[in-house]
Parts: C-alpha cells; structure tokens; sequence
C-alpha cells in the first residue's frame, strides 16, 4: 500500500483516474488514489453483506427455519442501514477520521456479531433484545461507511460519475459477499469465523485506510487509528484461533448438553447431544426426542397400528430415519419386511453409525429385513404403485413449512392409503392436540377427505408434552383394545384403551381440510405454534 | 471484477436483441451478472429452414406419379386446434382421421423438454379450471384425470405456494406488491378488482356473457364491445387509475397472455384476462391447472386417441378441394412427396400459413392478424436459488422487468430440493417484424446474457448452480389482440368452413389461449361429424 504523503505517479490506474487527480490537483486539494477506494468500497460492501448473511442465517438456525425470521432480521438490518445512511449527515468536515473510526467499530461489531449471537441464545435470557440490538448496531455503521466514503470521495470526482463508480463496487461487493458466503465461508469457515474474518478486514481496511486518507488526518489521529485497528485486529485474531471453543462453549449452552454430533445436510441441520440425561436429537433446532422419554412416544407410535392391523408382516416407515420406531417394529417377530423411507441419507448414516445412536435403537438399522430409500415420500408413493403394507407408520417432523406441509395434505394421504394392503393400518404423528388443537384435528379430517377411517389418540411425553397420533384404516374399525407385544414399558392394553379418549380441551374442532393447493394446515400450526413461542 | 470492456459489449449485445432503451433498463436496475466464458445451452425453434420452403415456388406437375392416399378426414396442424379436433372426431365415433404434423412432434406451442430429472415446459404452462357448463372441456379435463369429484385434482390444481412477486430485493407472497403500498395503491386496486368483478357477472342486451370462455360466447353488446376501440392504457387512464403498481399489474397482464405491452393492447383483451377467469356467481379468479411439463400434458392426453393415426415431419404445401373431394400435396423434409385425398380437412394453423398451402379456400375472415414473437428459456440447475423472502414458488415473477419471471418445473411434482429446471419467459413487445428480426438475429449468448443479467437481481449466485442454458425461440407465438381485433363483435363467428375445408386455431379469436383453440378444433370436429 502506497502512503499517500508521497504519491506515486499514476501507473497502474484505470482510464479516466488521471485526469480525475489531475482536476484535484488544479484546484489544489489533495490528491488520493481512487483505485485504492473502490478497492475500501468493494470490501464494504462485501463485509457489509456478509454480516446481513450471517444476522439472517443465525436467526433461522437458532430460532428454526421459519421464512419470518429471515425477513425480519434482514429487514432490520436494512432499516438500521438506513439509519446509518440518515445519521451521515450529522457527520461534520472530519470525514476521514469519522470514516476510519466508524470503519474500525464496525470491524469490532460486525466481527464479533455471530460469537456474541451464538453466546447470547445459550446464556442470555432475552435472545431477541440482543438480536435486533446487534443488527442494529451493526446496520448503523455499515449503512454509515458509504455515504462517508462517498463524501470523501466527492472532491475528486463529478457526481454522476461518483456515483456510478461508488454504486457499482457496492453492488459488485454485494455479489461477492453472497457468492462467497453460500459457497465458500459457511461451508468451511462456519459462521463464527466467518464474522471474526470480516471483522478482520474492516480492521485492515481502517488501518490501510490511515495510510490512503492520510492527507485528510493529523499525525496524532493517524497514530491513534491505528493503533486502534492493531487492537481490535488482535482480539479478533484471538476469537479466529479460539472459535471452535466459543462454539462448543455457545452450542453446549444451546442445547444444555454436551453436542456429540451435528452436520449441516442440504436438507437440514443435525445436532445431537449426549449427557446425564442420554441423547437428544434436533433438527433445525427442534427436539425430535429425548432419550429418558422417547419410549413413551415410539411406543404409542407403533404398537396401536400393530394392534390393528390383522397379521402384520409388511411394514413401510416414512421419516422416522432416527431408527427409534423401527426398534419398536422389530418388537413383533412376524414382521417380514421393512421399507424405510427418509430424504436425508445423512440421518440414517448417523443413526445407522453414532455409537449412542445405535445403542438407542438397537441396531435397527442392521436387520436384514429392512430396506432403506432415499427419497421424498411424496415423490416415492407418486412414482410407482406401493406396496401393499399391512402397517404404514408415518413419522415426519411437524408441518412448519410447505415442503413438510404437503407430506400432511389429502393428496398425499391418498397415494398412502392406496399402498395400504386391506385390513392394514396407518398410523400418523400429527403434533400435539393440546399446543395445536385445530393443527392436529386438521391431520385428522384431511384424512378422512382422503377416504380413510380414522381413531385419533394421545400420549403424554414430557419432554414434548401432550402428543398426538391418527390411526386409520380404509373401511370402519374398532380402536385396538389389546397389544400384541409384551414387555413394553409405558404401554399396557389399560393405557391402550384409555389414549383413544380426548378431554374437552384436547377435543375435535371444526377446521377445513389441509391440500396441496392451499395448504391450510401450515397456516394453523404456525399460527398456533407462534402464540407459545417465548 | 469485471473489466469495463464486459460491461459495454453486454450493453451492445442486450442492445442488439431489445433495442437500447430496453436493454438500459434491464442494466440499470440489475446487478451484473458474473459472466463465466460460455454456457451450454442450444438454440432451439420451431423448423424454419422447412417451413420456409412453402415461399418456393410449387410445380404441381411433378406431383402427378405420387401414388394417392386415401383418408376420410386429414387433419393438418398438431397444435392444440388440431389435436383437440381429433379428439373430437374420436370420442365421436369417426373413424379415418389423419393427423399431419410439420415438426417433429405434435403440441404446437404447448410442447415440453425433458432432462434426467424431470419434464418443463417450452411453450404454454397453464390452464385455468373451465367453469362449470363447459362441458365438453371439462369433460376431456375428466377423461385425463385432472378433475376429482368434478374439482380440479389436488395434485394437478398448483400447489402452494403458487406465486411471489420480487420487489425491491424481496420476494413476497402473490402477484400483486402489497409491501409498502400506500393507501392509493391499496384502493386503486380494490377498486380496479370491484371493476372486474363488476365486468364477470356482467350479461349483455343478447343476455350472453360480458367475458366468458371461449370468447365466441361472449355478449356482443355495444357496451362491452366499445372496449375493443382502444388500447388498454387508455382505458386505464380514462377510468382514472393512476398509480404504478397497478400499471405494472396491467401490464403484465397483457404481456403474459398475449405478448403486448399495456399501450398495444385492446382494452376488450385488458378487461377478458380478468372478467373471463371468474366464474359467474364467484368472487375470485378459478384455480388454475398445471403439469410439470407444461400444457404439453393436455396435448399428450389430447393425441392419445389418435395414436398410430400421426404422421409427424410432413409439411402440407397445398390443399384444394376438387370434385367433392380435398386434394392435399405434402412434402417431407428429405424432399420425398405424397398425395393425400380426404372427404373433409381441417386447416389447424395460423392464417399467414393457411394462407399459403390453400390458396382458393376462403379463408376465415379476420383480418391480417399480428403474430407476437417470444423466447423461452430453460435454466437447468444443480440445486434451487436461494432468494430473501418468500421460499420458492411455482411462477416467480419479477417487478419491473420486461421478462414475465419464471415457473419451477418440480413443483407439481412435490421434489422440493436437488436439481430443477426453471422456465423463463419473454415477449418481445414493440414493432413486431422489428423485434422479430432481432430475435431471429440472436446469438445464444445473447439471449443468455438477457436472461441471467434479468435473473441477477434476485438470484446473484444463479449462475454457480447453472448446468445448461436452453433458449427456445418463438417467431410467430401468438395471435395478438391489438385494438380493433374484435372487428364490432364478427370475430366471435369467425371460423366458417371453405366447402370441405374446415379451419381451427386460436387466431381466430385472436386470444391465444389453449380454451380457444381447443374450442376450434372441437367445433371444426362437430362440423364435420354433423355433415357426415
């Protein structure tokens, strides 16, 4: 980098840039190397998106993955930007050094944003404050950089063209940041390093800045800028070396127990912790089980199909890719064949592979009946003619979103009932009846649209709460009354038949059935599921 | 970075193919693309090299050893109208109808491609479920399972979620912006649709409908009729709606349905996009229909009962009725001949072309249509856009772009991750053999260009999930209705047959939609199965 006290004759400069510093010169201002700046308003930009990235992606991966969390969080970070560019103004003829600090706390805000972020969830109790005062803050001093940068620029250049040139960095930064973020940084930095390595280059770019802008600064500020950026570079190189700690140390606090595994699949994120209590699964955040009571729920998933159904040998599961309902499966020695279908190959590979895992379902995964597809349930029934299955269990995580919400719609319902074998059952988890009553009522008529027969019932699981299961058959049937396997742990034939009674506040209300072309069943559980949410 | 050098000849090059004004637009509001050197991609059309051979001139004489075929009725043209004529014929019990296609497969703008991972559109896309006394419609939706309990089939009505609009760096839920829209906006438009719904429930002095499907059924009242005397932006202007989105909304509409800005439109057409689509007694537009591959599934289900009965790569060159009889010549493109004699034919093709082959017949009298050209791209990709906002959809629409955004080919088909092909749409507006000239002229690269620097604003990172870049080109896409088009309300009985020459496309109602012209062919079919 070239201290602008010295300049050097304009060698490598695009056309046009002599002639700029040339009409600086004349009229006796200054001269500063523009390329330089454009190079300052690329990396801006770039760090200015990438941390909007990071604010928007570690609010759905903390908060699940809900389209709102997204748009609000950006959409904040927009407004602050606009703060920013609003509070410029107020900035008066010290530009340079107010460019260079604002540079240097962004570096610092922006750096340690995801660390502070992830920490915060863990261990604070009030996430969202923390949130949107992060962004906020970090949306002022990015919405801040630009239109200083664009003042100082100002005596160098005609409007038009400065802001032609100003805008197309912006832009092409822009493009960079979001190219470098999806492809490049997530996948092998993470976040946490992420943020820390833009923090980094704010840094750089206040320090390099001192040298480009020094014209513009008084030795004393010069001195003290940089000095400054040294610091702030050097507690953000020291969070870069320690990131993998802070994020066992946030993702520890997350999810209370020690994380024994995670991995980000394209369909998904996986974490599953291990402590004095056993496992517990999440997926995008969300509790799939728990160890201490995920019998309860495995239990009363499968054995009441089983009950029903009259000799059942072929078995179908879909989701269900933990393995947990097919140990249950196995519990009934005339099960011949087992077909399980689950899109993520990464959740079978884990629940086939994680010792803890493989401890939890007793090697289901080993049994040479069982066949494993993977596949979109929808797409696999639609593809070909399935089947017959005398019990089908259906076991997705709840409709939170359209792709989940579509494997609860008739149309789906449909293609499962026609690969039921006659006289076979079909058993869904359809969330809890007592959080999302018109949710879980909902499952139950769209199954019925779909010319099934069904008996709703219910378990307690505490670390759920009330859940709740649709049994169904193609013509009339009794709810089962007797068990056909012994020795289970919660369910007895007493608890059997008393799961099929619902109290007044867990009993059927009147909802329109759930299709593909109005998926009505995603509106009620988010707008049933957002009233609990914290 | 990208060198200056790029920038300009991308001006140039989108300058080329949509005049500079256009092209400043399309760059001014975009992000640039980052340009990898080159894409795969093909540069597809329907065959003009052969078609163009009908300009040669015709020796009738070398014809004279070509042994004779014989069939009772030669349908020519397997587009909708054509097909739908067959179909027709079929389900009415006539035996001895022949199917000529000039390409080498039947769908006319309703066809498909396929990759290894599923079908998409080239053409036509979607089909609006059929009000309720169109029977004959509805009764063919039946027979090819698109229709349950008399209700579109949940797997064939669009799936949610349906549509989203970009705008301003978000996508959002529907068609129309509502985010940040004033209070003028907001009344504008309900006011615009109380207009509209007005305009459905609406019966002429004849007690026909104001705006019903297929337009021949339409009322022609004076009142609604006086619509077609002026362009559609004048009728927005006369009424009094002023404010930019529901301009934008307008003329998209135009746009999408039939390759017209708001400015070229008939104002008849503006009002039909809406008022036909709301079924008399509802209070909303009907749901709408739709197949991975496109309208190419309608015309599938379409030919099914003509199978063995299609000739495909045969181009008629001419067609005259002689001595009670219809004499047809057609030409292969190897240049081999055939003669084909048939008791009844069916025209089922643009008039500029029917013009041509039946030189005596007289032809429907509709004027001399304009045929819109329009371009199609595929974009096949690795994995899905990502995008801020609303997730994607089945349409995907752009504010402010010239293109009419894009549709996802896997949606229907429930694949909601990994690989997809989307389908990008644009008409080229303005003077017609203008923006045809330049269409036809276009590189690959070129329209390449114009599609991703298009999809750059909401989709940055498109180009790193690109596999291949597709462009279909359309010379002659559509009829257009420009103001006039109706000529008075003749329009809606166009379509008389020339003795034993019968005729069937959407040109003649000057609304290129698949209900037109499978209404055509339908009635070109019962014309015939009524004479015999």
């Amino acid at each position: 980098m070239t201290d602008a006290d010295t300049p050097e004759p304009g060698s490598a400069k695009p056309s046009g840039t002599d002639s700029d510093v040339a009409a600086s010169a004349a009229d006796g201002r200054p001269r500063l190397p523009t390329p330089l700046l454009y190079l300052t308003v690329l990396i801006i930009a770039t760090s200015g998106l990438v941390y909007e990235l990071l604010a928007g992606t570690l609010a759905s991966y903390v908060l699940g993955d809900s389209v709102l969390q997204f748009s609000t969080t950006i959409g904040a970070y927009l407004f602050a930007m606009g703060i920013g560019s609003y509070l410029s103004r107020f900035v008066g003829n010290d530009v340079a050094r107010r460019f260079l600090e604002v540079e240097l706390a962004a570096a610092l805000a922006g750096g340690l944003s995801a660390p502070l972020l992830f920490l915060g969830f863990a261990y604070a109790d009030f996430f969202s404050v923390l949130l949107y005062g992060t962004i906020g803050l970090v949306g002022i001093l990015v919405g801040l950089e630009v239109p200083l940068l664009m003042r100082i620029l100002r005596e160098h250049l005609a409007f038009e063209e400065l802001v032609a040139r100003v805008l197309t960095f912006d832009y092409i930064g822009a493009l960079v940041g979001s190219l470098l973020f999806a492809i490049v940084l997530v996948p092998t930095l993470g976040l946490n390093r992420t943020a820390l390595l833009f923090g980094m280059l704010n840094a750089a770019v206040a320090f390099g800045g001192t040298f480009i802008l020094a014209p513009l600064l008084r030795r004393r500020e010069r001195t003290r800028l940089r000095l400054g950026a040294l610091l702030i570079g050097g507690v953000l190189l020291a969070g870069f070396a320690q990131a993998d700690a802070i994020t066992d140390y946030a993702e520890e606090g997350l999810y209370s127990e020690p994380v024994v595994f995670s991995q980000q699949t394209p369909y998904q994120r996986i974490v599953v912790t291990g402590g004095q209590t056993g496992v517990q699964l999440f997926l995008n955040g969300n509790l799939q089980f728990a160890q201490h009571d995920e019998y309860r729920y495995h239990e009363a998933l499968v054995h009441p199909a089983f009950a029903a159904a009259q000799e059942p040998s072929r078995v179908l599961v879909l989701g269900g890719g933990d393995g947990l309902a097919l140990r249950e499966i196995w519990k009934h020695p005339g099960v011949e064949s087992a077909t399980l279908v689950d899109l993520d190959p990464a959740m079978t590979e884990m629940a086939s592979r994680l010792p803890p895992l493989v401890a939890l379902n007793a090697q289901a995964f080993e049994d040479p009946r069982l066949t494993v597809v993977h596949e979109d349930a929808l797409v696999w029934l639609d593809e070909e003619s399935r089947g017959p299955f005398d019990v089908i269990v259906v076991d997705f995580p709840d409709p939170n979103n359209f792709s989940l919400g579509k494997l609860y719609t008739r149309r789906f319902y449909r293609l499962v009932r026609g690969a039921l074998a006659d006289g076979g059952t079909l058993v869904v988890q359809s969330t809890s009846p007592l959080y999302a009553r018109q949710s879980f009522w909902c499952v139950d008529r769209t199954m019925r649209e779909a010319g099934l027969h069904t008996h709703p019932y219910h378990a307690t699981v505490p670390s759920f709460g009330e859940w709740g299961f649709v049994l169904a058959q193609k013509t009339p049937f009794d709810p089962p009354s007797r068990l056909t396997t012994a020795g289970l742990r919660f369910l007895d034939d007493r608890t059997l038949e008393r799961m099929f009674e619902f109290p007044p506040d867990m009993a059927r209300v009147a909802v329109e059935p759930n299709r593909l072309n109005d998926q009505r069943l995603v509106r009620y559980y988010e707008a049933e599921w957002s009233r609990l949410a914290p | 970075m990208e060198p200056i050098g790029a920038v300009t000849k991308r001006r140039e090059m989108l300058a080329s193919l949509l005049g500079g004004a256009a092209a400043s637009q399309l760059l001014a509001c975009r992000r640039a693309p980052d340009e990898p050197e080159s894409i795969d991609g093909r540069l597809g059309a329907p065959d003009h090299a052969f078609g163009h051979r009908l300009r040669d001139g015709l020796h009738l004489e070398e014809w004279d050893d070509v042994p004779e075929e014989r069939t009772r009725v030669a349908i020519i043209g397997g587009g909708v109208a054509g097909l739908a004529a067959g179909w027709r014929l079929r389900t009415r019990g006539i035996s001895g109808v022949r199917l000529y296609e000039m390409e080498s497969s039947v769908g006319g703008t309703a066809r498909s491609g396929q990759n290894r991972h599923v079908a998409f559109p080239l053409g036509a896309h979607y089909l609006p479920l059929p009000r309720r006394d169109d029977r004959v419609l509805r009764g063919f939706l039946d027979s090819m399972g698109a229709l349950e309990d008399d209700e579109g089939a949940e797997h064939v009505l669009v799936r949610e979620p349906d549509e989203r609009v970009f705008y301003r760096g978000y996508w959002y839920r529907g068609l129309y912006p509502y985010a940040g829209a004033s209070n003028e906006d907001l009344a504008e438009l309900a006011r615009f649709e109380g207009e509209m719904l007005r305009f459905a429930q609406s019966r002429g002095e004849d007690g026909k409908p104001a705006f019903t499907l297929p337009s021949r059924e339409c009322s022609t009242d004076p009142r609604f009729i006086e619509l077609d005397a002026i362009d559609a932006e004048t009728y927005l202007a006369r009424e009094g709606y002023r404010t930019a989105r529901l301009r934008w909304l307008c003329d998209y509409a135009t746009r999408d349905d039939y390759g017209l800005a708001l400015s070229e439109a008939s104002a008849w057409a503006l009002v039909f996009y809406w008022a036909a689509r709301i079924h008399e007694g509802a209070e909303e537009t009907s749901e709408v229909l739709t197949w991975p591959s496109g309208n190419a599934a309608l015309a599938r289900a379409l030919a099914e009962p003509l199978r063995g009965r299609i000739d495909t790569n045969v181009m008629a060159v001419d067609v005259r009725q002689q001595a009670g009889e219809v004499r047809i010549l057609l030409l292969t493109p190897g240049g081999a001949r055939r003669r084909v004699i048939a008791d009844r034919a069916v025209l089922a093709m643009p008039k500029f072309i029917a013009s041509k082959i039946a030189r005596r017949a007289k032809l429907p009298d509709i004027g001399e249509p304009t045929y819109g050209p329009w371009w199609v791209a595929n974009l096949h990709l690795a994995s899905r856009p990502r995008g801020r906002g609303e997730v994607l959809a089945w349409d995907n629409v752009i504010y402010d772009s010239p293109s009419l955004g894009y549709v996802t080919a896997t949606h229907q088909t429930g694949r909601d991750s990994g690989p997809t092909v989307l389908t990008y749409y644009f008409p080229m507006t303005g003077d017609v053999s203008e923006a045809r000239q330049r269409l036809m002229d276009a590189e690959l690269e070129t329209l390449q260009t114009a599609c991703l620097t298009d999809l750059s604003a909401p989709h940055p990172e498109l180009v790193s999930r690109l596999e291949r870049l597709d462009v279909w080109r359309w010379g002659h896409a559509m009829a257009q209705p420009r103001p006039g088009f109706l000529q008075e309300g003749a329009r809606f009985s166009a379509g008389k047959a020339s003795g034993r020459i019968h005729f069937a496309h959407s040109d003649l109602s000057g609304l290129a939609l698949f209900e037109e012209a499978f209404h055509h062919g339908v009635r070109a079919a019962d014309e015939i199965a009524d004479a015999v």
